[in-house]
């Protein structure tokens, strides 16, 4: 066999079986959910998806009148702008708390706050509905112990929302303080003996030496994060089944509850602006996070 | 100048304990509460210690209800599921480290590119998919749409990428077949990445939930995580004991693999972010 026939066939020997799974199982669906999102799909026409009706832009048209979709997606933007400074701001906090060299016992305290990141969400939600219990439970007892009678949170049209994000905020900054512990041990010794050298105070440390060398850290955590909420179900799908009056409703629980009535066209519609937005707000945070400085 | 470095380590210190004491309550609460009896688990003011420890919650999850077969169902299709990409991507990840073949650069592409796609974009195709295939309800259909996934490619490529060539170029010498340098020789150094990768992947899979909701169509398929979400929802939901003790049920292996690999999780999890 001439040289290059027998690389293409050692070299597929090895890529072929997952390429084969990966072309059929993963990026096949994520063409057919962009075709699906044109038809009227539905459960019933399963077995025969090329005998489905084109409709053109009818799906996406309806969707931006769908006033449950609406509220759903005003919902998943909050989750988003709520929760992402918030999970960042404490997963930093913890990594500069945890990597400032003042502090014992480092290992512990990166375990416990790394906890819920490898818990199942389904069963850390189940626990939470308790927790979050009017009069049985822990958080109510606790803010009684100084006084304050908390409310009803998950019944309460104003204040599902905001526990269920307290709960994905909990959940998901052990995983952002790991990422910047790795980020801050990455930044060479010598840039803050340079610094101490020249005078710096421990802020001005920080901010010229700490704050630059993490961008590429803060670009990472923001995009997974923001890419994690836009796709938030379980937490609502087992705390709340998106009430009470969907306040706690997502875009991927709306999408759910699509397909579970059997309309796949307008689910795959669904699904497709939520993959859109995913990319388009990666891409603001590339061009805002990626500093002018940097080479691409 | 040492007196403010004191004064800041007690001020740290109390936070980050502060912080503990909320990162673990809630799992210190499941744990207690799940040994409660029905009367005591709604009782207000709640309680910590459990007043009359009980098992009575387990023997009904398991005894009563069908939990050990959604507990094998999990295990099962998590082991299935790692082993695939622990095979399929370390085999992909060398080709596309090591070997020079046509096709090469568009498939790294395909991988890369796929690593953006969100799982929830492309599940109602898959269960249409799955659906013509007859795999619904299957164990082929709960394991099959995630045993070749892009982002573990990704990670093995990257770690054989800085195996040495030369150390590859010998063996081929002695004329070893390429299949022979990846198992005798790239595989065995491949264990932190292989690690990586299979912790990752039976956490993801065991903690899966929208695709065996939507795959697992009766009860004797059922995940764990589908099996508690639905009787959270359903005609157990107000069975408080019950489903903490469910929680537990999913939450107690993987703390045990967590505790007992809790270096290799961390550093898996940091190599993933700064790649």
């Amino acid at each position: 066999m001439p040289g290059k026939l027998r690389d293409l066939a050692v070299g597929w020997s090895f890529a072929l079986p997952f390429t084969l799974l990966f072309v059929v199982f993963l990026l096949g669906p994520v063409l057919a959910s962009l075709a699906m999102s044109f038809t009227d799909i539905r459960s019933s026409d399963v077995r025969d998806p090329l005998a489905v009706t084109p409709i053109g832009f009818d799906n996406y048209i309806r969707l931006f009148s769908d006033e449950q979709f609406l509220k759903a997606a005003g919902n998943t933007i909050l989750v988003v702008l709520l929760g992402l400074p918030l999970t960042i701001a404490l997963g930093l906090a913890a990594a500069l708390g945890l990597n400032s060299g003042l502090v014992r016992f480092r290992g512990l305290f990166r375990v416990g706050y790394y906890l819920p990141v490898v818990t199942s969400i389904v069963a850390i939600s189940v626990v939470w509905r308790f927790l979050l219990q009017p009069e049985s439970g822990l958080l109510n007892s606790v803010l009684g112990l100084v006084g304050i009678d908390g409310p009803n949170w998950l019944a309460n049209t104003s204040t599902a929302l905001p526990a269920v994000i307290a709960m994905i905020v909990w959940r998901g900054l052990g995983f952002q303080m790991v990422i910047f512990l790795a980020g801050l041990q990455a930044i060479p010794q010598e840039l803050y003996e340079a610094a101490r050298i020249d005078g710096a105070s421990r802020w001005a440390q920080f901010r010229h030496v700490t704050v630059p060398a993490l961008r590429p850290t803060l670009l990472f955590c923001t995009v997974i994060g923001s890419i994690g909420l836009l796709q938030v179900f379980e937490e609502p799908f087992v705390m709340t089944r998106g009430g009470p009056l969907d306040s706690t409703l997502t875009v991927a629980y709306s999408m759910y509850s699509q397909f579970s009535f059997g309309n796949y066209g307008y689910a795959s519609a669904m699904s497709y602006v939520l993959f859109v937005a995913i990319v388009l707000l990666s891409i603001v945070w590339f061009r805002l996070l990626r500093g002018a400085d940097e080479t691409p | 100048m040492r007196r403010r470095d004191r004064t800041a380590s007690i001020v740290l210190h109390t936070v980050l304990i502060a912080g503990l004491l909320v990162m673990i309550a809630p799992f210190v609460w499941m744990l207690l509460s799940s040994l409660k009896g029905e009367g005591e688990v709604r009782r207000a003011p709640p309680t910590w210690l459990p007043a009359d420890p009980t098992l009575a919650n387990f023997r009904e999850l398991f005894d009563r209800l069908d939990f050990p077969l959604y507990f094998t169902n999990s295990a099962v299709v998590a082991i299935l599921v790692t082993a695939g990409n622990l095979l399929l991507c370390s085999a992909t990840g060398y080709a596309l480290a090591k070997l020079r073949f046509a096709g090469r650069g568009a498939l790294f592409l395909l991988v890369l590119g796929n690593l953006m796609v969100p799982p929830i974009a492309t599940f109602v195709p898959q269960f249409v998919l799955v659906s013509n295939l007859n795999l619904v309800n299957t164990y082929a259909g709960l394991v099959l749409p995630n045993i070749a996934l892009a982002v573990n490619v990704f990670l093995m490529r990257q770690f054989i990428l800085s195996i040495p060539d030369d150390l590859l170029e010998s063996a081929r010498v002695d004329g070893a077949s390429e299949w022979r340098v990846y198992w005798q020789i790239v595989l065995p150094l491949c264990g932190p990445a292989l690690a990586t990768v299979g912790i990752l992947t039976f956490l993801g899979s065991w903690n899966n939930f929208l695709w065996p909701l939507v795959v697992a169509t009766t009860e004797d398929k059922y995940t764990l995580p589908v099996a508690l979400a639905l009787y959270s929802v359903g005609q157990n939901q107000t069975q408080y004991g019950l489903l903490l003790a469910g929680s537990v049920t999913i939450i107690v292996p993987v703390l045990i693999i967590f505790g007992l690999l809790q270096r290799r999780f961390v550093q898996g999890i940091a190599t993933t972010g700064l790649k």
